[in-house]
């Protein structure tokens, strides 16, 4: 039962490393309405209209001009994820408002790329939520985004369609993500 | 294609009338493949010809076609003739003219909805007794499911004892995201429903009843699981009492901070839930922190992940 009759199925919020996000720069839409869902799919081929991530808030910066803007920058082990909210997030911005970091932070919200004026592509996180959480839930994030960032390396060869895309785009090289996935679990081993 | 009219046919052969295939397969050839109708609709309107053109009632052709036993869980899709062999666990307002009963069937699966049509001509039901119910037709609204009984349907009461069941179905994962319409919220005394604005969508303007719960979005990374948390398991998970709840609420004058609290407790975090699963929701008798050690998980991912890239590709 995927579908709830309305039409409106919420969208999973999919596990990504910070590694594999900044390589991101694939937008796709479903669908030609100007509401369609916007993804962005990634090298290993998650098509992410949603992304759960959960690391340590380490820089926070109000980039506003009449109106708070936030900007924070949290790090998982393999890199840094850039996480923005504003007025049309509230709570998101009210917490990045009132937390010193370093603190570990879980977010759900959109992946977005822009272009600076250099002509860089980045991509950052509009976060829907985010939350203090603790160094555990942290751990078992790793572990998760690991686990599902190799199922979809293991699948990135096959013809799903979100494979074959990704493959096509980014020519990945899958050596590349799998060291990725092996170093994050290191890390974990380490402590 | 042959198929559809072989069947037609065979079926029109029970019903005592000789139909020629060559004829079915001309207007199915004609519709399917010359006007592009989908087979099904093709199917329906070959049907509906031969029997006008027999003088066959609709009811009669559709009636006696046994139709499969399923079980009230197993209802997942929209427009099948189905027999259920439930109790009826509960019975609702049959609130509109054309409607002669509806309420809840069950068997040892769950429960799904039902309605049984003033046209129907059916024998009344009653509550907590057994029947089976022949060529029911289900239909879905916005996810949720139910039966209606209509004019070609059979009740048939009978004596053995069902029991009402519901199978425990666990997940795990993140909570991702708190509903609007939980924390502190006030019911309608009349018929227990959440009150928006102060004002229940039966009864208008009530005064309403405090209650706790909240109706949370979890996801694994692959699939989206929405839960509910009633009053009961929101107080012990979170620690919050009805009585607290109003009490800070009454403080902050604002019903909100409760829900801001039971956010910021659980949002992000990892558990495990154990309940019922009723439409997209699973009714949760318990719940708790996903604590599960993660060194095996490492070890066996890291085993996948750095052996040499073989059986795929």
């Amino acid at each position: 039962m995927a579908e709830n009759g309305s039409g409106f199925v919420r969208e999973v919020a999919h596990r990504v490393f910070a590694a594999e996000l900044k390589e991101s720069n694939l937008q796709a839409k479903e669908g030609q309405d100007q509401y369609s869902p916007q993804y962005l799919i990634t090298p290993t081929g998650a098509k992410c209209n949603r992304v759960f991530i959960v690391g340590t808030l380490t820089e926070k910066e109000d980039v506003g001009m009449d109106a708070e803007f936030w900007r924070g920058r949290i790090v998982d082990p393999t890199g840094a994820f850039f996480v923005s909210a504003g007025q049309y997030q509230p709570e998101a911005a009210q917490l990045l408002a009132k937390t010193t970091p370093p603190e570990f932070i879980a977010v759900v919200g959109k992946p977005t790329i822009y272009t600076t004026k250099e002509g860089n592509v980045l991509t950052s996180i509009r976060a829907e939520s985010m939350y203090v959480v603790d160094g555990a839930t942290r751990d078992r994030w790793v572990v998760e985004t690991a686990d599902l960032t190799a199922k979809r390396i293991a699948k990135l060869q096959s013809n799903e369609p979100d494979a074959v895309r990704a493959r096509e785009h980014y020519s990945t090289n899958v050596e590349e993500y799998r060291a990725m996935v092996a170093m994050a679990l290191e890390s974990m081993k380490a402590q | 294609m042959k198929e559809i009219a072989k069947k037609i046919e065979a079926r029109f052969l029970e019903l005592g009338v000789k139909v020629q295939t060559s004829e079915i397969e001309t207007r199915l050839e004609q519709l399917i493949n010359k006007f592009k109708v989908p087979p099904e609709e093709a199917r329906r309107n070959v049907i509906n010809y031969f029997l006008k053109q027999h003088n066959i009632p609709k009811t009669e052709f559709f009636a006696s076609r046994e139709t499969p036993l399923v079980r009230a869980s197993e209802i997942i899709e929209n427009g099948k003739w189905v027999t259920l062999r439930c109790k009826v666990v509960q019975l609702w307002d049959a609130n509109h003219e054309s409607l002669s009963q509806s309420g809840l069937l069950g068997d040892e699966s769950g429960t799904v909805a039902f309605k049984k049509w003033v046209k129907a001509n059916l024998p009344q039901v009653e509550e907590g007794k057994n029947y089976l119910f022949k060529n029911v037709a289900t239909s879905e609204w916005q996810g949720r499911f139910s039966v209606s009984l209509n004019k070609t349907s059979e009740i048939i009461p009978i004596t053995e004892e069902i029991t009402v069941g519901n199978t425990p179905v666990e997940f795990s994962g993140a909570i991702v995201d708190i509903q609007s319409g939980s924390g502190l919220i006030k019911r309608c005394p009349e018929c227990n429903r959440a009150l928006m604005k102060g004002a229940c969508g039966e009864h208008g303007k009530v005064e309403g009843l405090y209650d706790l719960r909240v109706k949370a979005v979890m996801d694994d990374g692959e699939k989206v699981q929405d839960i509910l948390l009633n009053r009961e398991v929101t107080e012990s998970f979170t620690g919050i009492t009805l009585d607290k709840a109003k009490e800070m609420a009454t403080e902050a004058l604002d019903q909100a901070v409760v829900l801001d609290m039971i956010k910021s407790k659980l949002v992000g975090r990892y558990y495990v839930v154990v309940g019922a699963r009723l439409d997209r929701f699973i009714l949760v008798d318990s719940i708790r922190q996903d604590t599960k050690p993660i060194e095996e998980n490492i070890k066996r991912i890291l085993a996948a992940a750095t052996a040499p890239v073989a059986q795929e590709a």
